[in-house]
């Protein structure tokens, strides 16, 4: 969709720099020029979130970094001592702490939104599988940072999650060990997953920028999915777009902000503010809460092996998911079929992390009385998740018929009288 | 309304994520109590925390620490003998009492030695106990935990505290056999605690003329553990009421940006 560059240096030296290093020249056909379909909803503000919790987060963590001592008998203190006597650092690291869960939000709704809408099909299916590979180190980072202030949950989360890769046969023990630094999790444990923390976000950072530069070449998907087939589908990025991702991106921080003002301990998890001992083991262990799917998903398969390959097999398999599913049509608003087993899809990864949060033993409130528990529901979820992209998605696509779609997207948006309609005008 | 219903569905995702906290263990939900600093406007209620701490120094630092605080902290803003005449606590004259009715070890001195002296604002509180063996040795096996940040550590957070406290003298039910060395409390995971009895009415004498009941100990040393684990909670609020509302204007002004922008556009 980037078409020829429209950008014109103006000055002597914008002139000189453009013939050497154009960057400003690459700003403007991305940022300024860039022609953006002209129906995206709401749903398309989450990008733009997602950058800003990027930033938030590298610079908080930075600020944190100066304060924080990695290891296990000065870690927690430290953390007490960024709250109580770092100059606004209870501010610093409650923006951090609850940007973590800020971050995994947006990220759902943006993934959530690909999947509706479709921005997983050609031509966007590297830009998907580099949103994935984005996902995938988000947890791995959130994971590593949730470990280092050291309270009960961090080890016994660490100790978990590094015990999974035990049950790999063979290869499973020495990889463990390789991870721990020693014979369990320990103080060379703490030290490499501080270091992997630092670098993990800048590694994001990168992969971001593959993403964006594999958004900018086909162009932005839109609400229903039809290609922009002329300059009247869309308007320029800037001002349109600038100002609604801005507002969104505000709206965003008046939630972020009640949590980091108003309610900061409520996405993490009492146990976190007791140091870690490696002789108590809590009642209950459970991740953060954006990955409790992924923790249900696990628990629902009785061999250790396979709970581990069933786990990451719910990543990969979005890895390939432009492939499987097989319709020729992109956004779920024309696919009367497909929009109803989405909708099954989302409260089934709701559903999952309800599961992944309780007692696999506990009767499930409502259904208890025939026998439920949450064990029984994670497994039927998880089967579900599994025929959402396996079955549902490729059979769909053949058997599934589409309701008619417009013609293009000024026609969606002005309806079939669009003769008439203005060209896009920059605003006032 | 797209964006209301983006909103709605963003809400109930937050919503759905915060209610997964769950529980373990049997015992009995804290009584519902309204402490001062509920709400999202309230502070602390300095005479509160002052009582509390008073609690704290003769019944609980018997047993337990408060390894993360110093006392400077007592004469910090937000703290329960904060006083704007002394903004550097170390100044405060209440403060500095406190410390100086502490004997700390310091040293080594020119020789080698270590040495006592009178405490000093920047000191720590006093350890109770050398180590966690000692501690344990001291208390039949159970170590008394440390209580800098004791209510953000507990699930139902300050009406745990105030409920366990009070939570003593009911005979165990049926089946509950009570060890040596054992007290029942039903607010306490698992309803045995090692912990004994350690308020009753009178106990102490206030010298603001507050009656020191069960209760009202209970609940003033509440206060105080609740500020001690969040000294920060004050400032917290009123600076995220001024950064909520620099937001929502923002977010209103930018509301109208885009609208005027879009305006000549169909979309």
């Amino acid at each position: 969709m980037s078409g020829p560059s429209t950008y014109e240096p103006k000055t002597g030296f914008t002139r000189w720099l453009d013939s050497r290093l154009p960057v400003v020249r690459l700003g403007w056909d991305s940022f300024v020029d860039f022609p953006t379909p002209r129906n995206l909803n709401y749903w398309y503000t989450f990008g733009g979130i997602l950058t800003v919790c990027l930033m938030i987060q590298i610079i908080t963590g930075i600020v944190l970094a100066m304060h924080y001592v990695p290891h296990i008998d000065h870690a927690f203190a430290s953390v007490q001592r960024i709250d109580r006597d770092v100059n606004y650092g209870w501010l610093i690291r409650s923006i951090h702490a609850v940007g973590a869960s800020m971050f995994f939000l947006a990220v759902y709704m943006h993934i959530f939104r690909g999947l509706y809408y479709g921005s997983y099909k050609a031509p966007r299916e590297l830009l998907w599988i580099l949103g994935v590979v984005i996902y995938l180190l988000m947890m791995a980072a959130a994971f590593l940072g949730y470990v280092l202030p050291w309270g009960q949950m961090s080890y016994w989360g660490a100790m978990v999650i590094t015990n999974l890769l035990g049950a790999f046969p063979l290869i499973g023990g020495p990889i463990t060990e390789w991870l721990w630094g020693g014979f369990s999790v320990g103080n060379a444990t703490l030290n490499r997953f501080f270091s992997l923390h630092y670098l993990i976000p800048f590694l994001i950072a990168g992969v971001v920028g593959l993403h964006v530069w594999a958004l900018h070449v086909p162009g932005n998907n839109n609400p229903t999915g039809i290609d922009v087939k002329s300059n009247r589908d869309t308007l320029p990025f800037h001002p349109y777009y600038t100002s609604k991702d801005g507002f969104a991106i505000v709206l965003f921080m008046v939630i972020f902000a009640f949590f980091v003002f108003y309610w900061p301990d409520a996405l993490g998890h009492s146990d976190n503010f007791i140091p870690a001992d490696p002789l108590v083991t809590p009642a209950l262990i459970v991740p953060e809460w954006y990955l409790l799917p992924f923790y249900a998903i696990l628990r629902a398969v009785p061999d250790k092996l396979g709970g581990v390959l069933l786990m990451f097999g719910a990543i990969g398999v979005l890895f390939i998911l432009p492939w499987l599913d097989t319709s020729k049509v992109r956004s779920m608003r024309y696919r009367p079929l497909a929009r109803w087993f989405f909708g099954f899809f989302v409260l089934a990864c709701l559903g999952l992390g309800w599961a992944g949060a309780a007692l696999p033993d506990d009767p499930v409130p409502g259904l208890g009385a025939v026998g439920v528990d949450f064990l029984m529901m994670g497994r039927v979820l998880t089967v579900y998740y599994f025929a959402y992209f396996l079955v549902i998605l490729p059979i769909l696509g053949f058997v599934e018929k589409p309701a008619s779609r417009p013609a293009s997207i000024e026609e969606s948006v002005l309806g079939n009288s669009s003769q008439s309609a203005p060209a896009a005008v920059p605003a006032e | 309304m797209r964006l209301i219903r983006t909103l709605f569905i963003a809400a109930t995702g937050a919503l759905a994520a915060v209610g997964l906290a769950t529980a373990a263990g049997e015992y009995r939900t804290p009584e519902d109590y309204r402490f001062s600093f509920d709400g999202p406007f309230s502070s602390f209620d300095r005479g509160a925390v002052q009582r509390g701490f008073y609690v704290f120094n003769q019944v609980c630092a018997a047993c337990h620490s408060l390894e993360h605080l110093s006392i400077r902290h007592l004469g910090q803003p937000g703290g329960p003998f904060h006083d704007p005449e002394y903004p550097n606590p170390n100044d405060n004259p209440v403060v500095r009492a406190i410390a100086a009715e502490y004997i700390v070890e310091d040293g080594p001195d020119d020789y080698g030695d270590m040495f006592e002296r009178p405490g000093r604002p920047a000191d720590g509180f006093p350890q109770p106990y050398a180590n966690e063996a000692q501690g344990r040795a001291a208390n039949n096996g159970a170590y008394p935990p440390d209580l800098s940040i004791i209510t953000r550590a507990r699930h139902y957070g300050a009406p745990y505290i105030r409920s366990l406290m009070m939570g003593y003298g009911e005979e165990p039910p049926e089946g509950v056999t009570v060890g040596e060395g054992l007290y029942y409390n039903p607010y306490f995971p698992g309803g045995l605690i090692a912990m004994p009895p350690q308020l009753q009415d009178g106990l102490l004498t206030y010298n603001d003329g507050t009656e020191a009941t069960v209760e009202q100990m209970a609940t003033d040393v509440t206060e105080f553990l609740a500020w001690a684990s969040d000294p920060h909670m004050e400032q917290r609020k009123q600076l995220g009421l001024m950064v909520l509302a620099y937001l929502v204007i923002l977010c209103g002004l930018l509301f109208f940006t885009y609208r005027q922008v879009w305006s000549k556009v169909k979309h």
